[in-house]
């Protein structure tokens, strides 16, 4: 289940939007956070959905890849949509039992809410999907490169989040292997009550966290050798490029939550 | 190249040195290999080179000039290092950005960073691996990228500590013929060290530690033929020189040089 789960996963690719500047499908996402708000009617929700779904398709990717990557989420929209069902009151009463009625404004804002939350959930999904984790680490420090004047040191930060990015993989498969060394002592970790699965665990994390700052301790070295000495006179490899397609991208959406605001009841 | 006098190190919670003046010459141009056993004082000696500490007895020159608190940075930036362990000195994302690094400190201009990475990742024959992520490269390959990273500096000394242990024996031999082939190509001064003996058959010298010192310094045919010294410092002697030794003259054979003879 968890091979197939989506979020926060990169498939990489070739599609327009893989090749959109990271710094304009960070800023599109923002946006459409905001934009996701102005709907309160179904032509308003309709359009979303669309223009999700037409995103979805610039991309390369297919619904049911999405929808199969996502099924932990629906666990969560679904207890939304309930919770709304029966804590949200007015309207006709649709459905009487003997604890609990059902109303129709319940029901209507129960699936608005749910298209709202599946909506932000897919097209984040679609970022992180389309965009390496490294080049989010560079939208991200060029876009905050003005919180340096507050003092906040975002080269720092950036480079943090790169190299932990960069061990995720290594801490995997480290942590597979002492699973796997702790098994062959007898350890059992898939068995017994919840309370001794937890204390299963501790003979994972302590030598996990222990060759975690081993390895920390050599990467300072070797970067240090290297000549690392943060980003004073440092220059870059990398470079991002803002095209003409991503001003478009940026001014698409903005022309969206114009539309949605005029249609809006 | 690079000389050390009498240099010494110990660690703060202990007694003994680490490093007991010890005086070795590294000449230009040439493949040194540095031979010990675990706690020899090989990483040791690899700290004080690299200045990874600063609290060392003894001096160090380099072509003549005596290392210093202001000329140190100057002459350490023309050695290069490649550790032990390929995860824990891959910096970047990518190949191409953790070889593009180093440079990048350097605050080198983009085009000729792009030009002296791809230079150094041809070198080392990783090209077509340039945009790849570390975790699918192999043991072998990773410390290949380590050894470009290094290259794209230019440096005039490579250091090598213990770069091929964690690998096999496939790894290992890619490692090793990478290093051969730069070492005549590009005339790069070599410092390799190793606990095997079996990995140091192109070294134009080597020095033997044991317990922090140096303890015998020579050709590999010296160093072979002097058992009881390569017995006290806890060295194995490869196969190969045991039949050599048996069968033939005792010289010292690489497995091939030796099924030739045979």
């Amino acid at each position: 289940m968890l091979s197939s789960m989506l979020l926060g996963r990169y498939t990489p690719g070739e599609s327009v939007i893989h090749h959109l500047d990271p710094r304009a499908k960070l800023i599109s996402v923002i946006l459409f956070m905001i934009i996701v708000f102005f709907a309160n009617d179904w032509l308003g929700y309709g359009m979303l959905i669309l223009f999700v779904l037409a995103v979805t398709k610039l991309a390369g990717l297919s619904v049911r890849f999405l929808f199969n990557g996502l099924k932990l989420v629906l666990i969560l929209l679904i207890f939304t949509f309930l919770m709304h069902i029966f804590l949200t009151k007015g309207g006709t009463i649709l459905v009487e039992g003997g604890f609990f009625t059902i109303e129709s404004n319940g029901l209507i804002t129960g699936i608005y809410i749910t298209i709202r939350l599946a909506l932000l959930v897919v097209i984040t999904t679609l970022m992180t999907l389309t965009t390496s984790p490294i080049e989010l680490t560079d939208a991200i420090e060029k876009l905050c490169k003005s919180l340096k004047a507050v003092k906040i040191p975002v080269h720092e930060i950036a480079m943090m989040m790169s190299i932990s990015l960069r061990f995720i993989p290594t801490l995997m498969d480290e942590t597979e292997k002492i699973i796997k060394a702790q098994s062959a002592r007898g350890s059992t970790f898939m068995t017994g009550s919840l309370k001794s699965r937890i204390t299963a665990l501790v003979p994972i994390f302590i030598p996990l966290f222990m060759s975690a700052f081993k390895r920390a301790d050599e990467m300072a070295v070797a970067m240090e050798v290297r000549g690392y000495k943060g980003e004073e006179g440092r220059t870059h490899y990398r470079v991002l490029n803002w095209q003409l397609k991503d001003t478009i991208a940026i001014i698409i959406l903005l022309i969206l939550g114009l539309i949605l605001l005029w249609v809006r009841q | 190249m690079i000389k050390l006098e009498n240099v010494a190190f110990k660690y703060r919670e202990e007694e003994a040195y680490a490093l007991d003046h010890i005086s070795i010459n590294f000449e230009k141009g040439k493949w040194t290999s540095i031979i010990g056993h675990n706690g020899s004082g090989k990483s040791s000696l690899v700290k004080v080179l690299m200045g990874i500490t600063e609290s060392y007895e003894g001096n160090i020159y380099i072509d003549g000039k005596q290392l210093n608190n202001d000329n140190m940075k100057d002459l350490r930036s023309r050695f290069a290092i490649v550790f032990q362990n390929p995860d824990n000195q891959f910096v970047g994302a990518t190949v191409e950005d953790d070889v593009a690094f180093g440079l990048e400190n350097m605050g080198i201009e983009r085009e000729e960073m792009i030009e002296r990475t791809d230079y150094a990742l041809k070198l080392v024959d990783m090209l077509d691996f340039k945009k790849h992520e570390p975790h699918r490269l192999s043991g072998g390959q990773k410390q290949r990228i380590a050894i470009a990273g290094a290259l794209a500096m230019k440096p005039e000394v490579l250091i090598l500590d213990e770069a091929t242990s964690m690998l096999d024996p496939k790894g290992r031999q890619e490692v090793l013929s990478i290093l051969c082939d730069l070492h005549e190509r590009l005339e790069t001064t070599i410092i390799y060290i190793t606990h095997d003996l079996t990995e140091i058959y192109r070294s134009d010298k080597v020095v033997v530690m044991n317990q922090g010192k140096a303890v015998a310094e020579g050709s590999i045919d010296e160093i072979y033929r002097d058992k009881e010294l390569l017995k006290e410092s806890n060295l194995k002697v490869p196969y190969t020189m045991e039949l050599s030794e048996a069968l033939l003259d005792g010289t010292y054979l690489t497995h091939e040089m030796l099924v030739d003879r045979l």
